[in-house]
């Protein structure tokens, strides 16, 4: 942590850079929160990188963008996909921006943790990260594997290599160990049923905070159709369970194609539903579709809804 | 909701303006019988379909949703089908992957000198969903009638 804070102020001492972006501390180790820094003392007192830095910063690029200056941003390897996928859109101006490449070595999500009165975690500090954590809770100390309070996202990584970087800070620890589709599968092969069920139970806990759609960074439309005021969507207070589930297909159909499966819309739920669910399954219709296709990862690729092919799957191949 | 003896199915039937549109004005005037139970749709084009019609349509009670477009190919505006056949196919595989059974949707080409396979096409799709009975996974529950 210390060289990122070391580097990001002799840019900013450089007039290099007019602003860094990246985390700032909160009042315990998991609260952290994306943050601009603006001078030096700042970034001293309160700029941190530990394994609760799961937040994705490629989205404040686009206010950052408009702004006069360098911003500095750091980005995680699977940030770097999202940041990519933006300059392909035209939301980010890439000249805008110096990108330093962070190490990851996973990060970890606090209700994973989940242990009564936790005062602090050791073990989640960067670079320290080790294959155990330890909770310090009110009743004692407590420990944990480091993989099982993990985020989903790392379990199912995309890979550790920066697909965009000015230069590379810190090392990163593989952490894939499951099948990112395995899930999907899984319910594919439910029964009408049964699969209705899971995401009635799932999408039933949705409160319509708008915190997926805030957080996604492929939602960034300067006007959401789900603020019009002409659908009920727009009224929370008037929301059928209709309009829940009508949210969640409508808004991963929106960014579909565009998803790069970043998994901060199921970080964020404050209900804790699997949203990354209704993306994946767009990803993997696509790629057995239309062929392999990684959002974020090669700027010059034909999107899959923005293109076709004249011998495409027809949809009904295969339907009962 | 019971399935009874006098139950007819919603259809909805989105059809564009230029080839399936004219193949079912072509199947009335050719007195070809297709079932009452089928709501016609008029769009410019199959890619005007937006996801959010077909989900709408399921909503305000809809038993089933099939679009009708030029064939591939043949697109009045050139290449408009082969966009809608893309969105479709990934929107009616996302319906099946949330309960909602595959028999319910349905894309066919249909030309404007279809009028035969226009309905055919609608009376095979009818007694599909006559078969799946009422939908009731989308519905809202303020729409019941």
């Amino acid at each position: 942590m210390q060289e990122l804070i070391h580097r990001a102020k002799s840019l900013l001492e450089s007039g290099e850079v007019v602003r860094v972006l990246g985390w700032r501390k909160g009042e315990n180790d998991w609260d952290v929160e994306p943050a601009f820094f603006a001078t030096t003392e700042d970034l001293e007192a309160n700029f941190i990188y530990n394994g609760f830095c799961g937040a994705n910063l490629s989205k404040y690029m686009i206010e950052a963008s408009k702004l006069d200056g360098k911003t500095l941003v750091f980005l995680k390897p699977c940030d770097s996909y999202s940041f990519n996928q933006l300059i392909k859109e035209h939301r980010i101006n890439r000249e805008k921006a110096y990108i330093i490449g962070v190490g990851c070595k996973g990060k970890l999500k606090i209700e994973n943790i989940d242990a009564e009165g936790i005062l602090s975690v050791d073990g989640a500090g960067y670079p320290d990260c080790s294959e155990t954590l330890t909770v310090h809770t009110l009743y004692g100390d407590k420990e944990i594997a480091y993989k099982d309070a993990m985020l989903e996202r790392c379990h199912v990584c995309k890979g550790k290599e920066h697909k965009i970087y000015d230069e590379l800070l810190g090392d990163s620890i593989d952490t894939c160990d499951a099948d990112r589709f395995a899930e999907i599968a899984k319910i594919e092969a439910m029964s009408p049923e049964e699969k209705f069920a899971f995401f009635q139970a799932e999408l039933s806990k949705c409160i319509r905070c708008n915190a997926c759609r805030n957080v996604c960074p492929a939602c960034s439309c300067r006007k959401c159709v789900f603020d019009s005021t002409k659908f009920d969507s727009a009224q929370k207070a008037n929301t059928t369970s209709f309009e829940e589930k009508m949210f969640h297909i409508i808004r991963a159909f929106h960014v579909a194609g565009r998803c790069t499966d970043c998994g901060e819309c199921s970080r964020v739920c404050p209900q804790g539903i699997p949203l990354h669910l209704f993306n994946r399954k767009f990803i993997k219709d696509i790629n057995s579709l239309y062929g392999e296709y990684q959002a974020g990862a090669d700027i010059d690729a034909a999107a899959p809804l923005t293109s076709f092919r004249a011998d495409d799957a027809e949809p009904g191949v295969g339907r009962g | 909701m019971p399935v009874t003896e006098n139950w007819k199915p919603k259809i909805v039937a989105f059809c564009c303006n230029w080839c399936s549109y004219a193949g079912a004005d072509l199947a009335g005037s050719s007195r070809l019988a297709y079932p009452a139970d089928v709501k016609i749709i008029k769009v410019p084009c199959s890619c005007r379909v937006n996801p959010m019609f077909i989900l709408r349509a399921f909503e305000k009670g809809a038993d089933g949703v099939i679009m009708c477009g030029c064939h591939p190919g043949d697109c009045h505006y050139s290449t408009g089908n082969y966009y809608a056949r893309r969105r479709m196919t990934l929107l009616f595989s996302m319906l099946d992957y949330l309960g909602v059974e595959n028999g319910r949707t349905r894309v066919e080409w249909v030309s404007a000198a279809e009028g035969v396979k226009f309905s055919e096409t609608m009376n095979s799709f009818v007694e599909k969903v006559r078969s799946l009975g009422p939908s009731v996974r989308l519905g809202d529950l303020r729409c019941k009638n």
